[in-house]
């Protein structure tokens, strides 16, 4: 199916054009959510998006999937209560970069932690869009923000090692310029059963391309295809290279850990509620 | 064969600089459009469609 059919079949008719600045990759991901959502076979009813707040979070305004737009960094609790309540529901959680580890930091490595069966969908535009430009935990060391106009000298989160140490089972990353990998890592997380966490890599033109003298969108997507390295390819690397690559700003995509030894939270809590049924 | 939404199009220029054969332009009122005479040199490859960030080209079947 084309992307007009998806935009007919999983958007809420008439709220389009969306908000989001020319040339920001929200709508790529966006995009590539419907796109997954549509390769796994899923009808909108059996899709549930929640969002925080943040330019990405808008995006359940505009999918006619079961969506709740709610707290800033408090996507995941909401997300995970909805999961519990209803574990049929394939839940995808649309948070920022700033939303998802700043505030939300806390919320993100307790329901690593926990694995619960959620898909974690990271727009990672490096910078907090809506409010004007201010530095996140992803913002690159050195890049200027309003809150930073000398520079950042706070070194950024590696988001995908963080949920792995914190217990999440299935860690992937593309770049809106990947996208069909991007479209399949998101449905290889929907498909896992465990939490998922799926860091796309976006720009934001004007509020971190303007600052940072990044060029035109065309020219930001340009350096992620630069910079965007396969897992395969960065795997051959020896740690000499690995260190150039990470010094030169690039980073590996792809699905970077899987693993299903870890028992998944709704499971583990129905053997809690047979148990204080009386193990019947 | 190729279909503009251009209501919604914000005129930000990646289709148009991601097109392999230069079909398209971004207008003097900062909308994508298919330059004159061009849109039979596009090959179908759907780069414009992917990359859209506003779902506003399509390639049609």
């Amino acid at each position: 199916m084309g992307m007009e059919q998806l935009v007919e079949k999983y958007f809420r008719p008439g709220r389009l054009p969306h908000i989001w600045c020319p040339g920001c990759g929200n709508g790529v991901i966006t995009g590539a959510i419907v796109k997954a959502v549509d390769k796994q076979g899923l009808s909108k009813d059996e899709v549930a998006l929640i969002s925080g707040i943040g330019c990405s979070s808008r995006s359940s305004g505009y999918l006619d999937f079961n969506t709740a737009n709610t707290l800033h960094g408090r996507a995941l609790p909401i997300a995970s209560g909805l999961k519990m309540a209803n574990p049929a529901l394939k839940v995808i959680v649309a948070s920022g970069d700033g939303d998802c580890t700043a505030i939300g930091g806390n919320h993100l490595i307790h329901a690593a932690r926990r694995n619960i069966d959620l898909t974690l969908v990271v727009y990672n535009n490096s910078i907090y869009g809506m409010t004007g430009g201010q530095y996140s935990p992803m913002t690159p060391k050195g890049s200027k923000a309003t809150t930073a106009p000398y520079l950042t000298i706070e070194p950024s989160f590696n988001l995908l090692d963080l949920a792995k140490a914190a217990g999440a089972t299935f860690c992937a990353r593309a770049t809106t310029f990947h996208v069909p990998l991007m479209v399949d890592v998101i449905a290889k997380g929907i498909a896992h059963k465990g939490f998922s966490i799926i860091e796309c890599v976006s720009a934001c033109p004007i509020n971190f391309g303007r600052q940072n003298k990044a060029g035109t969108p065309a020219k930001m997507m340009e350096w992620q295809r630069d910079h965007g390295v396969m897992k395969a390819a960065w795997d051959k690397m020896d740690e000499e290279k690995k260190a150039e690559a990470i010094a030169a700003g690039k980073f590996p995509i792809g699905v970077l850990f899987e693993t299903n030894d870890v028992q998944e939270y709704t499971e583990a809590y129905d053997e809690v509620i047979r148990r204080a049924q009386g193990g019947k | 064969m190729l279909k503009l939404v251009t209501k919604r199009c914000k005129g930000c220029g990646i289709c148009v600089n991601f097109c392999p054969k230069k079909v398209l332009e971004v207008t003097e009122v900062g909308k994508c459009a298919i330059i004159k005479d061009k849109e039979k040199d596009c090959i179908r490859c759907g780069q414009c469609e992917m990359r859209c960030p506003d779902y506003a080209i399509f390639v049609e079947k």
